[in-house]
């Protein structure tokens, strides 16, 4: 499709999807969103840049092969769900760091709940794409 | 295989093998003595308590005599195959295979639990496949090893089925407690379909007619593996069966004749095909379906003689014709042929491989003072002592024993000192491992032939034990018995078998017009495989069409039958539907999911269809966001916005759809509507009942004092239940690899 307004809209548009797709990422565990929105977020936006500037310009603003992230992604969600064997806890407990907790708030809460959520993600991300640009690249 | 040129032979693939099969040799010698004072050995593991099966051993007289004969014959084949086959290419590779299949073999004679006894018995057919077809690279191999695998692979199957019968009718798998318990069995209402199915098993493995053919193809395999597996083993897998369950399957008359008739018929039809072969290596295999017929005829029957005559037949078989195998791998080896018409007077290159093969065929063809005199004997005397026909039986044994003779002089007589023809110059004896294998097993049956209390007390009396179940029948071994019947008949035998070989050539002129032109049962099995395949191409046509179309009718079309059906079955009553109170914005989504499908349905576009599909999938995340749950609706839009999507990608290349709306659409509408008023009802119905809300509950009450989350929703996708969003991510990393390598697989070229 060639028509400047969708390119130069899409470029806009993948850089906020992508912000936006990290903030309902990250804000999933107390409200609306999570890895899985997060994911197909950010897939939207790639899928719209592919649209519009075509897939071979996704890939490479993609940077990563998109098999390489899910396969990447179900990894560390593994490797998120191996770790809590360390602390003695059965597979996929999560574990929780709480950086500067006070009586009266809980600080910054890190968890491997997080690196799961991330973990799927970029699957959601990777598998979505692969789908998206070989489908296009066969049309 | 050049055995001339010296070889290394001495190597640990080649003598490994050999120490194994010594080592175990040694180790069932030294029961010998424990059961020929009659008592019994047993082992047990428990393997899978909670099925209550357990590995468990039990050995007595037919155990141990097969075993014996396993290794002892093992280790004396696996002796000359490190020679025969010293610097093949493959040669550990056949050591593995021969190896592995001595082991299941041992397995199946002494396992005691029928299902361990049914794995070991698969697995002698699947080391028997592998080393059938050992020359992979002809085709006679291959073909031969998948039909030798069909056949015995299939009564498999069916002995798997009669052990589960024989188990849940016996409440027990162990063999020796079933044979403890007369007539839990023959008096079952089960009995017919356990004794069928347990004889499809016996009779494939030991090739009886009608099954026989897989056998003479087996030939295609290296000549130490016809020796071992084809003729003194595997193939007595299913004569060790029938054995085995003699106690608590027999005395029947269905039994009596079933194995009578197999027996006889393979018997006889097996001696005479024999007699026509030229193949020296297939008039052998054909002499081994005789005396697999002859046992199952002898086990037909529960007299002493005819037990005590299947036990000796099963020794004297076995040593014999492994050593008339092996002598003819030799000939093979070091004059490169085995046909009968080519190889004359060899005596005077071969002295010991002639002496070899003279002392077994003398065995073989039931001269005194050799062990296979008292084998016939004892047949003669069985088959008059049948309960079934005794001049048919007699008969029968009388034919085929006539025709033993003249094959025997076919198989070592005529090679080694006929002068009909010239000698092949130039051919060197054997080297000294594959001779001591034919020298040893045709001494040991020269040796049993004088000294016939050796084996009866040893082996034969406690074998006769363990199938009566008592060794007072066993009937005396011994040369001379008086002036009797069986005296004659053997008599008559030799007159008739000399007859036969001096008559061999037109006879077997003869017998080739006449099978030629007979059916062959071989043409049958590839007519048989050519219907399998052509019924799975046509079933495969038939219902895997490729079109999407049918394939969902046919799911939903299930789904609503299977819906309908239970729902009109389980429930009365329609239910009644309380409108409720209804705001605008309801209304709303309530017309826009109803217009967005009624839009799919009718239009003749695919872009519009698959908007319209996107409306109602917003349609419907809006409903979540009015129940407040805003997740869901996310997830909801955002994959209705992807389907549409990468389905306009799609439907670019996709033919416009088919111009004629409603005529074909008529069925799937119909389909749809009545799939969509049977949910409905099935939900309406649901939600009359009350809600559980135990568990919504707990995730609420736990969710932020556990997991330290608010969203309920994803702290159980990524905490709660992080193991089934991890196997789901799983998938869905699967099922995009499998999208992609599909679209980027080049369609493959029709091949012709």
């Amino acid at each position: 499709m060639n028509s400047i307004i969708l390119v130069a809209g899409a470029r806009l548009q993948v850089v906020l999807l992508l912000v936006f797709s990290a903030y309902m990422m990250l804000r999933g565990h107390n409200a609306p969103g999570g890895g899985f929105i997060g994911g197909l977020i950010a897939a939207t936006g790639f899928v719209v840049y592919a649209i519009a500037c075509g897939t071979s310009d996704a890939r490479k603003a993609l940077r990563f092969d998109p098999a390489n992230i899910a396969g990447v992604g179900l990894g560390i969600a593994l490797l998120a769900g191996v770790i809590a064997v360390f602390w003695g806890d059965a597979l996929f407990t999560g574990q929780w760091l709480f950086i500067g907790a006070t009586e009266d708030s809980k600080g910054i809460p890190l968890s491997t709940v997080l690196v799961f959520d991330i973990g799927v993600y970029l699957v959601v991300l990777g598998a979505i794409l692969s789908i998206t640009f070989a489908l296009e690249e066969a049309v | 295989m050049d055995t001339s040129t010296p070889t290394r032979w001495i190597t640990l693939a080649g003598l490994l093998p050999v120490v194994v099969s010594g080592s175990l040799f040694v180790w069932f010698a030294q029961m010998i003595p424990v059961i020929a004072a009659g008592d019994t050995l047993r082992f047990v593991w428990a393997w899978v308590p909670s099925l209550g099966v357990n590995v468990s051993f039990y050995i007595d007289g037919l155990s141990l005599t097969f075993a014996l004969l396993i290794t002892g014959i093992g280790a004396l084949v696996m002796l000359y195959s490190a020679r025969y086959l010293a610097g093949h290419v493959h040669q550990a590779r056949f050591s593995l295979f021969l190896t592995s299949f001595m082991l299941a073999m041992i397995g199946v004679v002494i396992a005691d639990n029928l299902l361990a006894l049914f794995v070991f018995w698969e697995l002698t057919t699947i080391t028997s496949y592998l080393l059938i077809g050992f020359s992979h690279d002809t085709l006679k191999a291959r073909r031969s090893a998948l039909q030798a695998l069909m056949v015995t692979g299939t009564g498999g199957l069916a002995l798997l089925a009669g052990i589960i019968l024989i188990g849940t009718t016996a409440g027990t798998f162990e063999m020796s407690e079933i044979n403890a318990m007369p007539g839990v069995l023959t008096e079952s209402v089960m009995y017919l379909p356990i004794l069928l199915l347990v004889l499809s098993g016996a009779f494939t493995k030991s090739a009886q007619m009608p099954f026989h053919f897989w056998l003479p193809n087996a030939m295609a395999a290296p000549t130490p593996v016809s020796a071992y597996l084809h003729s003194a083993t595997m193939v007595k897998a299913g004569i060790y069966l029938m054995a085995r369950t003699h106690p608590s399957l027999s005395g029947t008359d269905v039994w009596l004749w079933t194995l009578t008739i197999a027996g006889a018929v393979t018997m006889v039809f097996a001696s005479v095909m024999a007699l026509r072969q030229t193949d020296l290596k297939l008039a052998l295999a054909y002499t081994t379906l005789m005396a697999l017929g002859a046992l199952t005829l002898l086990l037909a029957n529960d007299s002493g003689y005819t037990i005590t005559a299947a036990a000796t037949f099963l020794i004297v078989h076995s040593l014999y014709k492994a050593a008339l195998f092996l002598v003819v791998g030799i000939l093979d080896a070091q004059t490169g042929t085995r046909e009968a018409n080519k190889l004359f007077g060899m005596a005077r290159a071969m002295p010991i491989t002639a002496a070899a093969a003279a002392i077994a065929a003398l065995s073989m063809a039931g001269f005194p003072p050799f062990l296979g005199f008292i084998g016939k004997e004892l047949k003669y005397a069985g088959a008059i002592a049948v309960a079934s026909e005794p001049i048919f039986v007699a008969g029968a044994v009388l034919i085929a024993s006539a025709l033993m003779v003249a094959i025997a002089g076919i198989v070592s007589f005529r090679p080694f000192w006929s002068k009909s023809g010239d000698p092949i110059a130039g051919v060197k004896e054997a080297p000294w491992p594959m001779l001591v294998g034919p020298v040893v097993l045709a001494v040991l049956g020269a040796f049993f032939g004088v000294f016939p209390d050796v084996l009866a007390t040893t082996l034969v009396n406690p074998t006769v034990a363990s199938i009566l179940g008592d060794a007072q029948p066993a009937k005396e071994l011994k040369l001379w018995a008086g002036v009797n019947l069986p005296l004659f008949l053997s008599i008559a035998t030799f007159v008739l078998g000399f007859a036969i070989y001096a008559y061999k050539l037109p006879l077997r002129a003869a017998l080739i017009d006449i099978t030629t032109r007979a059916p062959s049962f071989d043409n049958g099995w590839d007519s048989l495989m050519a219907g399998v395949a052509n019924g799975s191409k046509w079933l495969t046509r038939t219902i895997q069409t490729g079109v999407l179309k049918q394939y969902m009718f046919v799911t939903f079309g299930t789904a609503f039958v299977v819906l309908a059906v239970t729902l009109v079955m389980r429930t009365t009553g329609v239910p009644s539907i309380a409108w409720p109170a209804l705001e605008i914005w309801d209304w709303l989504v309530f017309f826009l999911v109803l217009s967005g499908a009624a839009l799919t349905a009718v239009t003749n576009s695919r872009i519009t269809a698959i908007a319209g599909l996107g409306v109602v999938g917003i349609g419907m995340a809006m409903i979540f966001i009015f129940y407040s749950a805003p997740d869901v609706a996310i997830t909801q839009l955002l994959v209705e916005t992807l389907v549409v999507v990468l389905f306009a990608a799609a439907a670019l290349k996709l033919p416009a759809l088919a111009p004629e709306p409603f005529k074909g659409r008529i069925f799937d509408a119909i389909l749809a509507l009545g799939l969509g008023v049977v949910t409905t009802v099935i939900l309406l119905k649901v939600t009359k009942g009350p809600i559980d809300r135990e568990l919504t509950t707990f995730f609420e009450n736990a969710s932020w004092t556990e997991a330290f989350g608010q969203n309920i929703v994803n702290v159980i996708l990524v905490d709660f239940r992080a193991l089934d969003t991890f196997g789901e991510i799983a998938v869905v990393l699967i099922a995009g690899i499998s999208i992609f390598a599909l679209l980027k697989s080049k369609p493959e070229e029709d091949k012709p």
